[in-house]
């Protein structure tokens, strides 16, 4: 996994709350066996709207989606995640996500920034006044920034301790894990006898 | 202080746990299917990584395959693509797998209790959200994505925060003909998508007690439709005596051993819960959703709400977004609302019980002219057990179509879609936009509503039928 530090990139509005997986990406579109190539199935319902606002050309290479409350809910599908990477998101800004979304963004190196609801409407207002505007991301000192002066919107970010070390060193779960072999295969020694096997 | 019943199994599992880091769980089962777990296998081959307890881990296919022409080979070439993946994974990595035209096959969650694979106080997880149903047998069970199918098959671990803790007590019984489905739907409505959210919830008191292993489930399969975790429910006698003679369920002095461990994953009567919620089951009728997710729900015997019923912003322009989507009026009695599809199938409701259930409110009847119903067993076995009693009989005779094992029509990965602008009721769990194909309309039903709408057409509950012979 790439390190993340920071990121700055073009803002997108998705001012929809309860943004569920399977608007994320439909289920037709998971029939893929590898980690790449979901871009086309991202929001694919809504991208035949040409209001869309990933059909609007300010928006075009935007990097930073910045989204109503519960997004991510419903299925555990990580191809959500890996959609919006593949389509060249880095980050989502949201005031709450799903659980699992939350945790698969984590593995896979999407960053998901909790803040405020308060913050996320005036992101919202500030990339309505400044359409195709940049925000950045700053995950070592957890703020988000958008602007300068007066307008400017600054503001912290939620992420838990450990998922932001994990990122900005860019490691490997499994490799972390692994370390602990030993104390897994203690573990494993005091199970008891009669739970279950599958072989 | 004492523990609840999560925490209880919780720390039976913590292999490691250190300050300001995740604690390290093991996993007891681990389940795969064919969607979220290729490009798992595909990591452990890049890392040259193997499966630590293939004897922990069992697949089966459930979310692509057809549930008609089962014995032909999968028409989709890319559903088949992603079938024959799973089948060479399993078999390069020593897997047992429970492939399409085996007895055993079905929907993963419905396959893991029917083999006695579930029971109390294990740690279980799959790459799959619903998982959270066998937590109806008192295990901590939940859905994961793919990085962390990855992880499991390497280390049989996962690193995982401790969740806070939530009751919900609902008490008194439930009168005739509102089932645990309603129960669940209520609840949802109550707490709204994202209430349930950072909490592992044990859902308890008499009318969780008085249910059925298979209306457990149906609650705890609905745990993440509000946004929970997981959800679990304290094992009984009830839970014994559905998995004693199970075919992986220990036997002998085993069984002794397992049911005397089982009988101490209670809360304690001096636990303390994080959050508490009481409802009432008394009062509890027949509830149906109206809109596109699965907090959007009320009464059968209301009608479609108003963007104006809603205080908070959000709601009213989710209220707005979501009739626009489903074709809606605000006011119309949703007894009135046409169906032109009646799913009954699921992880949701497609065990035997609910294949019963269906049969009797469909027995000599039949499903409305221009309204198609759709019967999917969940598994082989459900659908082996249903025909040898005769409902696949009834719902025939009655004009249903009835399938094969699988997820069908619950997400639509495989033919079984709605067309757009097509309406249902499903017995799911999802009412998401095309959730069950593009453009198509979800109303999320228990099973006696269900069959009583395929009679009718619109949405009705089994008080709305004429009685036979009347």
């Amino acid at each position: 996994m790439d390190k993340f530090t920071t990121h700055t990139g073009v803002g997108v509005p998705l001012k929809r709350s309860n943004v569920d997986t399977d608007q994320i990406i439909p289920a037709v579109y998971l029939k893929r066996v590898t980690r790449t190539g979901f871009e086309d199935g991202l929001f694919a319902a809504w991208r035949n709207d040409p209001d869309f606002v990933l059909n609007n050309p300010t928006y075009a290479g935007g990097s930073v989606l910045v989204a109503g409350p519960d997004f991510g809910t419903g299925s555990s599908r990580e191809h959500a995640v890996w959609a919006l990477q593949n389509y060249g998101f880095k980050v989502v800004i949201s005031s709450r996500f799903a659980d699992i979304f939350r945790g698969n963004s984590g593995k896979a190196g999407l960053l998901a920034a909790q803040v405020d609801e308060k913050v996320v409407q005036r992101l919202w207002d500030w990339l309505e006044d400044n359409p195709g505007g940049e925000i950045t991301v700053d995950l070592e000192s957890r703020t988000v920034r958008a602007g300068a002066g007066e307008d400017a919107v600054e503001d912290s970010f939620d992420i838990d301790d450990y998922t932001r070390w994990r990122l900005l060193e860019g490691l490997d779960d499994i490799g972390i894990t692994l370390s602990h072999d030993d104390t897994i295969t203690a573990f494993e020694v005091g199970r008891p006898g009669w739970k279950p096997v599958t072989a | 202080m004492g523990k609840t019943l999560s925490e209880k199994v919780w720390d039976e599992h913590v292999v490691r746990s250190a300050p300001g880091e995740p604690d390290l769980l093991y996993i007891d089962l681990h389940l795969l299917h064919e969607v979220t777990s290729p490009q798992a296998f595909d990591g452990l081959r890049l890392a040259n990584r193997t499966v630590r307890r293939p004897d922990l881990t069992l697949a089966t296919e459930d979310h692509n395959v057809p549930t008609v022409d089962w014995d032909k080979p999968i028409a989709d070439p890319v559903s088949r693509t992603q079938v024959e993946t799973l089948r060479k994974n399993c078999a390069d990595f020593g897997v047992r797998l429970h492939p399409l035209g085996d007895v055993e096959q079905g929907i993963v969650h419905v396959v893991g209790p029917q083999l006695g694979l579930t029971q109390p106080g294990m740690t279980i997880v799959c790459g799959d959200s619903h998982t959270s149903t066998h937590g109806a047998f008192g295990a901590i069970a939940f859905g994961i994505g793919t990085s962390e199918v990855e992880h499991v098959l390497a280390t049989q671990t996962l690193t995982q925060a401790r969740p806070k803790t939530m009751a919900v007590t609902v008490n008194g019984s439930l009168p005739e003909g509102v089932t645990a489905k309603d129960l669940v739907l209520t609840l949802i409505t109550h707490t709204g998508t994202g209430g349930g959210q950072g909490y592992i919830v044990e859902y308890r008191g008499q009318a969780i007690e008085e249910l059925s292993m298979e209306g457990r489930m149906t609650v705890c399969n609905m745990s993440i439709e509000w946004g929970a975790k997981a959800g679990l429910i304290a094992p009984d006698q009830t839970t014994f005596d559905y998995i004693e003679g199970k075919p992986e369920a220990p036997k002998g002095a085993d069984w002794d051993a397992a049911v005397a461990h089982w009988k101490t994953l209670r809360t304690d009567d001096d636990a303390v819960f994080d959050k508490e919620i009481e409802l009432d089951a008394s009062t509890m009728t027949p509830f149906v959703t109206w809109g596109t997710n699965p907090g959007q729900g009320a009464p059968l015997g209301a009608s479609v709400p108003s963007p104006d019923d809603f205080d908070e912003p959000n709601d009213k322009v989710a209220t707005e977004k979501a009739l626009q989507y489903m074709g809606l009026e605000a006011g119309t009695p949703l007894r009135e609302v046409k169906v032109d599809t009646v799913f009954v199938g699921s992880c949701t409701n497609g065990r035997i019980e609910d294949l019963r259930l269906a049969a009797s409110i469909l027995e000599g009847r039949t499903v409305a002219a221009d309204t198609r119903l759709l019967v999917v067993p969940g598994s082989v076995r459900v659908r082996l057990q249903a025909e040898a009693e005769g409902l696949d009989k009834v719902f025939i005779a009655a004009g249903a179509e009835w399938r094969g094992a699988g997820c069908s029509m619950c997400l639509g990965m495989n033919p079984d879609q709605l067309a757009p602008g097509e309406r249902s009721a499903s017995t799911s769990n999802r009412n998401f936009e095309g959730r069950q194909g593009k453009g198509g309309r979800t109303h999320l039903v228990s099973v006696p509503v269900a069959a009583a709408t395929a009679v009718r057409g619109t949405l009705s509950s089994p008080a709305d039928l004429t009685p036979i012979g009347a």
